[in-house]
This record gives structure tokens, C-alpha cells and sequence, in this order.
């Protein structure tokens, strides 16, 4: 795509390590932009950047500060996010990327699974936290806050712009093998999933997502997902840092200002979920279909021009010749749009990709670093998740007859297992594989086309991972005899990874009906839930669950036994 | 300075209005998110207009855990 190259990794033992190269190696190169709406907040050069990574450092390095001490981050989509990180990574600490969006409950309970030291947070998180029934104190954990309004009571918490008062703080270095991050993928609501991931596993996905994306001193990358998203993690901190590239933060997702980013800081790549894509693309569409007959006539002989000339590499220049007007309002620059996460539709993908706007479309899950598979554009394929990356082996195991089957991985990028929990270890990694629950087939070209889902779970088209199991905490004591919460997609199996919903199966007690009462319990305890996790519907089923031994929900006998006995068109009703 | 109830009433108009509903199908404690069928950025879209009417700015993490109407109408009434 570019005659840029990647950059040599090999050479380094820990993230640490090759940020404070980076930061070294570029030192008046500009680091970091954060903007506000149409406000500036800041604009950092790569010396600024490492300054306030010392500062920060500092901090965390206590008296009894040890190395591989935990450092939690929650916080929003900003430009202290990395400094925070470069400072636990500066420490020899090791990282807890926690997701701002979850309840103050759930943030209480992943800090006390980490075990964390150290938090550094946002003030109305804290807030929140503080103010939360479940919050008794974090004990032995030492807070700093950010963006603390000048008389708040922060409950114990030091101020970001106070720093460290500890000495000046030594660089730890770490090893490859050593663990580097600790990051959720489920269990918020039950059984903590904490992927340990080592700077082995991030320096080899960098490594080899930089040698198909690279970046270089002049890039300028949007950052609009927050940082505890494995996809940001990478390419808007790691990735765009050991290269010298800039990012640029962009504190609200609010289509007007996200539109004018673009051409305002130039930027060449940005990371998107499918429902930010879907809104861009309606965004233009509603664009076209205002255009004269004759101009409408016109661009679409040029998406087909475009199309043909490109149809085996993206060629921007052309492109970017081709509409003028519309890259001159992505700002002239963009080479690509990345997406993942989540299901994004063919069609998306190959409306952007007509415009001379390829998306880079992959697979990934936190188990195994960011991505498993990336869109290498040789050509475009808008139908597939695209070929593994470097280093990384795809299998397809007790494939059918069409060659569907579980998708297994293994690389240097596979995480080392769940923190504390070696059973539900055991039941992904295997012989070296990962077993991801997901269904899909390689075809002749060494493409991945997903198909569905092994397991009981749904991502959302924000880009989140979310396990039933988590949800049902949320409605436990409901007047019925027993309930359980599935994908609907895992019951009623479906070809389809788009629009996944989530539905609660109901067993009445013997000879009660639904009843207003409890379908108002049901609506409230579902609205307590963050949105993105909440029920679309719900089943009443008429037989008692199937139970282990153990009276554990024999969940797969139970969504067997629905799909055979109920239609999902009639049985599955609105909450 | 609208009262807290005169916020609610005129939000719950304003979000009608921009989503094509009845303002009448609209309770204050309703789901914003179900009732108008709209996801996160729309609703961020919502946030703008509110902003323009009622004058006042409202950060993206005002709208963070809050999904019903009168709980929203709070959180424009503190910074009327």
C-alpha cells in the first residue's frame, strides 16, 4: 500500500522499553493533539509527552512501590490515558485498561480482582465510585484523579496536576515473557475474565499489524475510541508511537465535530466501530441523494471507474483525484479507515472502498492480543475478515461440510490465560490453541469469513463483548421460578453476525401468568443495566431447566431444547 | 430560568420533535434508548439540539448511565 516500512521491534525486551525509545528518537516530533468539540485542550511534542510520563511515573513509584505493581486506568478517550500508561510502563508496572462505561459497581469489582495498587481515574468516575453503596474504601490503593474541579473533596485522592512527590523515578525494564496488561474481556457481572497479555504479545502484534498498516513521522491518527479498546491501544498509542506518528484525541462523538476533525488535523487513519462507519456512510448517502439527476449520474460512472481501476490495490492518489470533494472533506489525507470489534456490513465496506476510502476490516479478540486478521487490500475483499497477519495460525476445527467450523488460533500474540483462574483457562487454551467460539471458514485464498457463533455471547455494534452470564446478576431475585439470560443468535442459530440481541427465558411459577407487575420489574431492572447490555426480549418457557448435578443451568441442553419446541418469531417477545 | 418540570416537558418535546414521535407516546421515566429506537449516537445527536435550546453545554459524559428522560432533564437543570 506504501513504501513506508515497519518498524524493527526485535530489538526490544518490554513496551516500556521501546516507548522511551520512541520518545527519545523523536523528541520535537508533535505526540499528541486532544481536542474538545472545536476547542483545543492540548498539543504535546514527543519531549512534552515523556516529561509528563515522569511526572506521572514519579507517582506511582512510592516508597513501596514494587515492580509488576498494578496499575488501574479508567478513563475516558484522552490524551492522559497514554501518559498514565507510558508511566506504568516506565515503572516496570503491569497495566489494567478498565472500560469508563461500565457502573461504578462493575469498576469496584475488576479493581479488587486485579488487585491493583495504583488508579488513576477521571473525577466524575471517582465520583461515581465514591459515591457508589459498594464503595467502602480501596485500601492500600493510591488514586490520582484527573480533571478534579478545584474544591471537590476527592475522598483521600491525589490530584494529576500535583504529580509525583516521590524522588525522581527509575526506569524498570521488563522481559518479554513478563505479563504487561491485564485486560477484561467479560465477567463484569460474574466471573471475571482478565486476559494476561505480556509485552511479547503486544511488541509481536505490533510488529506485524505495523508491517501491513505503518505509520511514520507526519501521520496524524484519530482517536475517538477510548484506549481500553484493544484496537486503540494499538493503533492510537503503541503503534503510532514507535513510529513518531501523531495522535490526535478527540473528546466527543458528536457527528458534527467528528466530521470536521478530519480536515481540520488532517488525518490519515482513524479507527471507527460499525456504528460510527454506518453513521458516516448515511451521513454521505443522504449527500448523494440531494445531488442533481445528472451529478448523481456522474458520480456514480466515477464509484465504477474508481471500482475497476482499483480493483486490485487501493490507489489513493487516483482516487483522491477521482472526488475530489469528497476526500477534501476527510481532509485530503486519509489512506484508511480501520474498523473491528464488531460486525461491519459488506455493503459499508464497499461503499468506502468505492470512494477510494479502503477500511481495514479484521478479526481480533483480547485473548489474543488486537487482531488475528486484517483486510491486506490485495485486493480489496468486502465479504471476508481477511488473511491472518504475521506470525499469526488460523484452524478451523470439526469443520462441516461447507468447511464451517470453530476458528482456533495460535501465535505470539495468544495471551498466557485468565488471571486467577485456570479453569476457564483450561477450557480456551488447548494444545497451544486458543479456541475462540466463533464459527468460520478459510477459503481458497486464505481469507477468514466469519459465520456466527460457538458461544453464548453477542458483541455489539459499539464494539462490546457482552457474556449472558454477566447480565443475569442483574435480575436475580425476579418473581419467577428460574430464569436465564442467552444470545438469541446462540438459540435460534443464525448465519448472521449483525444486529445480535440479547433475551431473557422466563419458567413462571406453576400456574402463574406474566403479569403487569413483573413485566415492569423486568423493564426496570433491564434499564439499570448500561445500554448496551441490555435484553431485547424475553421467552416464557413451561418446563423446568435442565440442571448438572451441581443444579447449574445446563444451558446448552436448554437452548437446544427451545430452538427445537419454539419458533423465534412467535415465541420471542418485545421487552 | 426554566423550572425542573418545564425542562422535563420541553425535553421531552424537543426529543419528540427531532424523532418524529408524539410528544404524547413520552413518559418522563421512559427508556430514551427503547422508546425512540435510537442508539448512543443519536442520542448524542439529541444532546446537541438540547444544547442549542436550552443554551448550556453538555459534556459527552453527562449522558454516561443515563438513559430516561427526567433523569437527563437533571442533569440540564444543573447547569441552567
Amino acid at each position: 500500500m506504501t513504501s513506508h516500512q515497519a518498524p524493527d521491534l526485535s530489538s526490544y525486551s518490554s513496551l516500556g522499553e521501546a516507548l522511551r525509545a520512541a520518545l527519545e528518537k523523536w523528541q520535537e516530533h508533535p505526540c499528541l493533539i486532544e481536542a474538545d468539540r472545536d476547542r483545543e485542550n492540548c498539543r504535546l511534542s514527543y519531549s512534552d509527552f515523556n516529561g509528563a510520563g515522569q511526572t506521572i511515573a514519579s507517582f506511582l513509584q512510592s516508597p513501596d512501590f514494587a515492580e509488576a505493581d498494578r496499575t488501574a486506568i479508567i478513563m475516558s478517550n484522552q490524551s492522559k490515558w497514554l501518559i498514565a500508561a507510558y508511566a506504568v510502563f516506565y515503572s516496570g508496572g503491569v497495566l489494567v485498561p478498565i472500560d469508563f462505561k461500565l457502573t461504578a459497581a462493575e469498576h469496584l469489582a475488576l479493581l479488587a480482582h486485579a488487585e491493583v495498587r495504583s488508579l488513576i481515574v477521571e473525577f466524575p468516575i471517582w465520583r461515581a465510585l465514591t459515591q457508589s453503596p459498594e464503595f467502602s474504601g480501596l485500601s492500600g490503593v493510591q488514586v490520582l484523579v484527573t480533571e478534579a474541579p478545584k474544591n471537590a473533596d476527592l475522598k483521600g485522592a491525589r490530584r494529576w496536576e500535583e504529580g509525583g512527590s516521590n524522588a525522581p523515578p527509575r526506569f524498570v525494564p521488563r522481559q518479554r515473557a513478563d505479563l504487561a496488561c491485564i485486560v477484561y474481556s467479560s465477567g463484569t457481572g460474574g466471573r471475571p475474565k482478565g486476559c494476561m497479555l505480556t509485552h511479547g504479545n503486544y511488541l509481536e502484534q505490533c510488529q506485524s499489524l505495523m508491517s501491513w498498516y505503518p505509520f511514520w513521522p507526519g501521520v496524524r491518527y484519530l482517536s475517538i475510541l477510548p484506549t481500553n479498546h484493544a484496537i486503540d491501544f494499538m493503533v492510537g498509542f503503541i503503534g503510532p508511537f514507535v513510529c513518531g506518528a501523531t495522535v490526535v484525541h478527540l473528546r466527543t462523538l458528536r457527528p458534527e465535530y467528528l466530521k470536521e476533525a478530519f480536515p481540520r488535523f488532517k488525518i490519515t487513519y482513524a479507527s471507527v466501530v460499525p456504528m460510527v462507519l454506518k453513521a458516516i456512510e448515511a451521513g454521505l448517502r443522504t449527500r448523494f441523494n440531494e445531488l442533481p439527476p445528472f451529478r448523481r449520474w456522474v458520480l456514480n460512472r466515477l464509484i465504477a471507474i474508481n471500482r475497476w481501476l482499483t480493483r486490485r490495490e487501493p490507489r489513493p492518489d487516483l482516487s483522491r483525484r477521482l472526488f475530489p470533494q469528497i476526500h477534501q472533506a476527510f481532509g485530503g489525507e486519509l489512506r484508511a479507515l480501520i474498523t473491528g470489534g464488531a460486525f461491519a456490513e459488506p455493503a459499508t465496506l464497499q461503499f468506502f472502498y468505492d470512494l477510494g476510502i479502503p477500511v481495514a476490516t479484521g478479526y481480533g479478540l483480547t485473548e489474543a492480543g488486537t487482531a488475528v486478521t486484517l483486510n491486506d487490500l490485495k485486493p480489496f475483499r468486502a465479504d471476508t475478515v481477511g488473511k491472518p497477519l504475521p506470525g499469526v495460525e488460523l484452524r478451523i476445527l470439526d469443520a462441516n461440510a461447507e468447511g464451517i467450523g470453530q476458528v482456533a488460533v495460535r501465535g505470539p500474540t495468544v495471551m498466557q490465560g485468565y488471571l486467577n483462574d485456570p479453569e476457564q483457562t483450561a477450557e480456551v487454551l488447548v494444545d497451544g490453541w486458543l479456541l475462540t467460539g466463533d464459527l468460520g471458514r478459510l477459503d481458497s485464498s486464505g481469507h477468514l469469513l466469519l459465520s456466527g457463533r460457538l458461544k453464548n455471547m453477542i458483541v455489539t455494534e459499539g464494539g462490546k463483548n457482552i457474556y449472558p452470564e454477566d447480565i443475569e446478576a442483574a435480575f436475580a431475585g425476579l418473581a419467577v421460578k428460574e430464569f436465564c439470560v442467552f444470545a438469541v443468535n446462540y438459540v435460534w442459530k443464525q448465519r448472521s453476525l449483525a444486529g445480535e440481541q440479547l433475551m431473557i427465558v422466563l419458567r413462571l411459577d406453576p400456574g402463574a401468568e406474566m403479569t403487569g407487575g413483573l413485566m415492569d420489574d423486568l423493564r426496570s431492572r433491564n434499564r439499570l443495566l448500561a445500554d448496551f447490555k441490555r435484553l431485547s426480549g424475553y421467552v416464557l418457557w413451561e418446563d423446568d431447566f435442565p440442571r448438572t448435578a451441581s443444579m447449574k443451568i445446563k444451558r446448552n441442553a436448554l437452548a437446544e431444547q427451545i430452538a427445537a419446541r419454539l419458533a423465534r418469531e412467535t415465541a420471542l417477545m418485545e421487552l | 430560568m426554566s423550572t425542573p418540570n418545564q425542562t422535563l416537558l420541553q425535553l421531552i418535546d424537543l426529543a419528540a420533535s427531532h424523532f418524529n414521535v408524539a410528544a404524547a407516546d413520552l413518559n418522563p421515566d421512559d427508556d430514551f434508548f427503547k422508546k425512540l429506537k435510537i442508539n448512543s449516537l443519536q442520542a448524542l445527536d439529541l444532546l446537541t439540539k438540547l444544547e442549542s435550546h436550552f443554551n448550556v453545554e453538555l459534556p459527552d459524559y453527562e449522558l454516561q448511565g443515563v438513559t430516561d428522560f427526567r433523569t437527563l432533564a437533571d442533569r440540564i437543570q444543573a447547569r441552567l
